[in-house]
């Protein structure tokens, strides 16, 4: 117990320590140094963690508690960490993965300033940091305290070449949507301590009974909010693509390996009130497989490399919200990894490119870099290979999982989900093809300085593409072998109550087998046809019109929440600043002044000077009194009324 | 005795400032002064158990000299010991006319807020909530800036109009306490019935929901924030808000339990939707000064949604927030003022790129700016949390209205960040320097204060746990 | 006589002197209106007095009861006439700055 406890505080301080010396002694430090530093902290906790992955393998789920972070009347919010099967394997994630970025990122960013290349570092430890608390927190509030600080570090990374003014507005744009988001995570809290007193996930999930089938859907239907926000979900996804203003490697961890699956992990984490809400669950999945479709539509068209890769992501995302909407828990954390292997190989590949083109990122300005750059290109490849879903690599398996799990729900889901699959080898091996293949159509200054990457570099692009390419074993399917599910095994305990809410009936295996073939046949063609088609890509200049156009402008969307959502509130704030504010209120405040200043330059006159005026005020006045006097006690009843 | 203290060495520091011919000499004094304040005041929070001082005072109306600390006061008048040093020590490099005059009168605006945030006698509470208004009627009116008079002169008729009204409250509960007195627990101890509630409810109300303020009461802010020197509006912002909310915690809702629930909904949603109001007029701002004053407008207004919820956890909250948010405002001013200082302007427009120039400044506000926006780990983001756990359970429709309030803070605060620091350097920004030693340390220790708090906020709950009970067991 | 003719009869010398001194703007005038609805009240107070000290009279041959009416009527006269040479010196100096007794010139405080 203690050395858990032990162990997780110093998994999620290494890197906040990484933060705070690289942060404060920016402008002290070597290159060198900062970099050792940032990395060593990371791999610090990386080894930390493998080891309490084993502790868990041992011991099963534990949870340390701190010191109470909020302690008022019956709510106790203790700052614990929860370590179980779930959260071993995401730390796993996101420190490993976190860990090759971080050494990526020495020599990619070699070109900053000492100071600024400090800050970078800072901030990726800070990130890790919050992205740890995120996952180990041991109640809602410890998440949302590392949901909330994984959007602070994208927002600063987003914005981290803070003299251009776009990054800011994406950056900006960022941290807003995922507020929009995380509202509606803050709110599922508040109904939670509401109707349960309590937050902590152990007790929460025990006494999930207590609450009605309407309680349970509202608040997964909150957090889900929450989910569509960080996760770049339909109708908030808009900022992910923008976000690719930041430097690739941070497009790589943050934007494709880990924040953006941490709606994924927190619908795992509480899958069993999602499964008592099948409500919500129709609706996750609709809005997943939407998202699936709607971004990689947008991707066919896209010309900027990081762009194809975000709208990707996005629809990957979707794939996996898919998974948790049909019951596929485990099919979802485990497109979670493959996606973070191949996702972060595949931004780390473009990322190499970007950088040996200085800083182009549009691919018709590319071609035939294969013979450039031969690691970054094989790498690339692995990375589309498992992309697309070609046996055997790793995005075969998670996304059959997910597709299988989607045909025993419904087949139209399956269906849909196929074509987006197809979809995704289309614009996948369209951005490999332009970019690798045919010949090469930069300038000849560009073409004169085209190299091969350095080793810092292609070494965790080699990791991640064994990775990609073997990751998918861990979850092999009934159909090829039995209890060969290894992640399903290890993930067991942490579903077992949903799995004992419903029945499962597997398809048969023959027809599995069948839809896996199609399905794999159907991919090759795609890979063939695409392959053909874009290595003899030759760069034209016309006009695009009618679908195409609407594809390329990403179908409106960032034109219609302006025209629907900025613009009215904008009007909105102009009216009551210019004439609400002013006119309204202020104007009524300054007219009572008005009204006493005309009323009293009226009484005034009143003090005419003429004595026979004063005469008769006094004597009316008598008469009043005695009026009043008579009347004594009528009138005084009267006024006293009054006040 | 501690009190005793808090409110007379400001005052006769104060009045000795008067006599200081050299400026510096005066500023200097000043400061000594209220760290000795402080110094008495974190005795007061930690050390003391002499906390309560009761002698006859004006013995014919039955007013006694009648101070006391609880967990609340001792909260807030450590928050005004505190907020005093950082305002002066900020604001060092400031050059005022009359120094001594400015100093003079700045001491007794704090022994006032101390006196407001002791009183256990309704009549001293008024006596010294007038003497915290007029020092600062003074402040403003002769260092403001250029449109000073006719600002400084609607904020006083408005807080004085609201005063008054008090007053009357004041008078019509004496006459009907038995022994004639004005203690708070006579106060305390009145039956009041329903009718007599509703008449002196708002006669309380209306005087702290201007002192908030609260909308529509809050035109006077921005304007007299704008217009007053910046040390001035962080007092006024930093602990002078907090009176009305004081106020309303300590002499509204124990007094009215009626009228509160009577007409709490009706404050709750002017609140929420002030709330909303000066969150988008905030967006549109241009003066750094101006922006702060309309966020503060909004949070304020969480603040007092959350006290007429009535829900412990929500009263919770706004305890915490009080300290907090004081804390928070102070070091976006700080910010302000050292950017005009520097600058001379304060317009967003003539801003921009500072971050390359002054870059401590730049991450220093960072942290201000996301305690501004209550960001987890931060010391706002734990009252925030708490406030809108009470609203919510009050109201699940008005927390989520009020919880747009959220997402507009970020937008005006990150558009703030943004154009101040951001982006390239204007001609204004162009020969920026980073800020001085002096200011650089007062922002740290504040920075220190958001995040220690922000980590952990049970000290903060500790201190006024037992208010909150008393006041919604 | 019954009382109700001397009230009948003061109310209708007070009201002469109420209507003169609000219509006239001949100061003199104006002091004679005064002293009009003095006499008025001292009417009043000799009518009632007598009344009173009558009805009395009958019961005790040596009462005294009402005749401290009378006794007013006196301190009215001595300070009307104090009044009246106090008010008749103000009119002379009035005459000699303005060359003029009415009121309506008196409108302002100053000059």
């Amino acid at each position: 117990m203690q050395t858990i406890k032990i162990l997780l505080a110093f998994i999620v301080l290494w890197p906040l320590v990484g933060f705070l010396v690289n942060g404060l002694g920016r402008n002290f430090r070597s290159k060198k140094m900062t970099a050792l530093y940032g990395c060593g902290q990371i791999l610090g906790s990386f080894l930390a963690s493998i080891y309490v992955f084993f502790l868990v393998k041992e011991n099963g789920s534990q949870v340390a508690t701190y010191f109470d972070f909020i302690n008022v009347g019956t709510l106790k919010i203790p700052m614990s960490f929860q370590i179980d099967q779930l959260s071993s394997l995401f730390i796993l994630i996101i420190t490993g993965v976190g860990f090759l970025i971080h050494v990526y990122s020495t020599s990619y960013m070699r070109d900053e300033e000492p100071k600024h290349y400090a800050r970078y570092f800072a901030y990726l430890n800070l990130f890790i940091f919050s992205m740890l608390l995120l996952v180990l927190g041991a109640n809602y509030v410890i998440m949302f305290i590392g949901w909330e600080g994984v959007g602070l570090c994208s927002y600063l990374l987003i914005g981290f070449w803070f003299k251009n003014d776009n990054y800011n507005y994406a950056a900006k744009k960022a941290f807003i949507m995922n507020r929009i988001g995380d509202l509606g995570f803050l709110l599922a809290v508040f109904y939670l301590i509401n109707k349960l007193g309590t937050v902590t996930y152990i007790d929460v999930f025990a006494r999930v009974g207590e609450l009605s089938s309407q309680d349970i859907t509202i608040i997964t239907a909150l957090l889900f909010v929450g989910a569509m926000g960080k996760s770049a979900q339909l109708p908030l996804y808009t900022w992910l693509p923008d976000a690719m203003a930041g430097p690739t490697p941070v497009s790589a961890l943050i934007h494709a390996a880990t924040m953006v699956t941490a709606g994924i992990y927190m619908i795992a984490r509480s899958n069993i009130l999602y499964t008592m809400a099948p409500g919500t669950q129709g609706f996750i999945a609709i809005i997943g497989l939407a998202t699936a479709l709607f971004a990689a539509t947008i991707a066919l068209k896209q010309n900027d490399i990081k762009k194809v890769l975000a709208y990707s992501t996005v629809s990957q995302l979707g794939y996996m919200f898919l998974g948790l909407g049909v019951g596929a828990y485990t099919g979802a954390v485990f497109h979670v990894m493959t996606h973070a292997f191949f996702k972060a190989l595949l931004f780390l590949g473009a990322g190499s490119v970007i950088h040996a083109m200085h800083h182009e990122q549009d691919i018709r300005k590319m071609g035939g870099l294969k013979k450039f750059m031969p690691i970054t290109n094989i790498t690339f490849l692995l990375g589309c290979l498992a992309i697309a879903g070609v046996p055997p690599f790793s995005g075969f398996f998670s996304k059959d999982e997910i597709l299988a799990a989607a045909f025993e729900k419904n087949p139209i889901l399956y269906y849909l989900g196929v074509a987006g699959a197809l979809m995704t080898t289309f614009y996948m091996f369209r951005l490999y093809a332009m970019t690798f293949l045919g010949k090469f159509r930069g300038t000849n200054d560009q073409e004169h300085h085209l190299h091969e990457s350095p080793s810092a570099i292609t070494i965790p692009l080699i990791i991640l593409a064994i990775l990609a390419t073997v990751g998918g074993f861990i979850g092999i399917p009934e159909v090829f072998a039995t209890n060969s599910h290894w992640l399903e095994q290890w993930l067991a305990p942490i579903f077992e109550g949903s799995k004992a809410l419903v029945e499962v009936h597997a398809v048969n295996h023959s027809q599995e087998l069948l839809m896996m073939g199609v399905v794999t046949g159907l991919v090759l063609i795609t890979i063939m046809f695409t392959w053909n088609k874009f290595s003899k890509y030759e760069e034209k200049n016309i006009e695009e019109t009618g679908f195409v156009k609407v594809l390329e402008n990403k179908w409106y969307v960032d034109e219609l929440y302006d025209a629907i959502i900025v613009k009215p509130l904008d009007g909105l704030a102009v009216f009551f600043k210019n004439i609400f504010e002013k006119s309204g209120i202020d104007g009524t405040v300054n007219g009572v002044g008005r009204l006493v200043n005309y009323s009293s330059r009226q009484l005034r006159l009143v003090q005419s000077g003429q004595v026979g005026n004063y005469i008769l005020i006094m004597v009316l006045s008598i008469i009043v009194i005695i009026f009043i006097w008579i009347n004594d006690a009528t009138i005084f009843r009267f006024i006293s009324k009054i006040f | 005795m501690v009190p005793l203290l808090l409110i007379f060495i400001p005052v006769i520091s104060g009045l000795l400032t008067f006599f200081l011919k050299n400026g510096n000499a005066a500023k200097n004094w000043s400061l000594v002064a209220s760290v000795i304040t402080l110094a008495v005041g974190l005795y007061g929070v930690f050390g003391s158990q002499n906390l309560s001082c009761n002698v006859e005072w004006l013995p014919v109306l039955g007013a006694r000299f009648s101070v006391m600390l609880d967990g609340m006061g001792k909260m807030l008048t450590l928050l005004t010991a505190i907020s005093f040093p950082i305002v002066f020590a900020a604001t060092y490099n400031n050059q005022y006319k009359n120094t001594n005059a400015f100093y003079g009168l700045m001491l007794l605006t704090q022994a006032g807020l101390m006196g407001v945030f002791v009183a256990g006698d309704a009549l001293l509470f008024y006596f010294f909530w007038e003497l915290a208004l007029i020092p600062v009627y003074f402040l403003c009116s002769i260092w403001g800036g250029e449109k000073r008079i006719a600002v400084t002169f609607k904020f006083f008729i408005y807080t004085f109009v609201g005063s008054l009204l008090m007053l009357v409250g004041i008078l019509y509960l004496y006459n009907l306490t038995p022994n004639h007195t004005f203690a708070i627990e006579s106060f305390y101890a009145l039956k009041l019935t329903a009718a007599q509630q509703n008449i002196a409810f708002w006669l309380f109300f209306i005087a702290f929901a201007i002192k908030m303020p609260i909308f529509p009461l809050h035109t006077w802010q921005p304007d007299a924030y704008e217009q007053s020197p910046t040390s001035v509006t962080m007092i006024l912002s930093g602990v002078m808000a907090k009176m009305g909310i004081f106020a309303v915690i300590r002499w509204l809702v124990p007094i009215f339990p009626l009228a509160t629930e009577k007409f709490g909904s009706i404050i709750i949603i002017l609140s929420v939707f002030g709330m909303l109001y000066a969150s988008l007029i905030a967006i549109k701002q241009d003066d750094i000064k101006r922006l702060i004053a309309y966020s503060s407008i909004g949070h304020i207004g969480l603040m007092c949604a959350a006290i007429f919820a009535m829900k412990g956890i929500g009263l919770q909250g706004v305890m915490v927030q009080m300290f907090n948010h004081g804390i928070n405002v102070i070091g976006l001013w700080i910010v302000a003022n050292a950017i005009q200082q520097q600058l001379g302007t304060r317009k967003f427009s003539e801003l921009g790129g500072l971050a390359q120039k002054a870059p401590i400044l730049a991450i220093l506000l960072m942290v201000m700016a996301f305690a501004n926006i209550a960001l987890p780990l931060t010391n706002a983001f734990v009252g925030e949390f708490l406030m809108f756990n009470g609203l919510f359970q009050y109201n699940i429709w008005l927390a989520t209205i009020a919880g747009i309030s959220i997402i507009l803070a970020a937008v005006y605060t990150l558009n703030m960040v943004q154009k101040v620091f951001y982006g390239n350097t204007t001609t204004k920004t162009e020969n920026a320097t980073d800020i001085t030693g002096n200011v650089q340390l007062i922002l740290i220790v504040l920075v220190v204060v958001v995040i220690g708090f922000g980590i952990y906020p049970q000290p903060l709950i500790n201190l006024t746990k037992d208010v909150v009970i008393a006041i919604n067991p | 006589m019954p009382i109700q003719y001397y009230i009948y009869l003061a109310l209708a010398l007070f009201s002469i002197g109420v209507v003169g001194v609000l219509t006239r703007r001949n100061a003199i005038i104006i002091f004679m209106c005064v002293e009009l609805m003095l006499n008025a009240t001292n009417l009043l107070l000799v009518a009632f007095s007598k009344m009173h000290h009558g009805a009395a009279l009958v019961a005790d041959k040596a009462s005294m009861v009402g005749i401290d009416g009378q006794l007013f009527v006196f301190f009215i006269m001595v300070v009307a006439a104090a009044e009246v040479s106090v008010g008749l010196a103000i009119i002379v100096m009035m005459y000699r700055n303005t060359h003029s007794v009415d009121v309506n010139f008196l409108n302002r405080l100053k000059n």
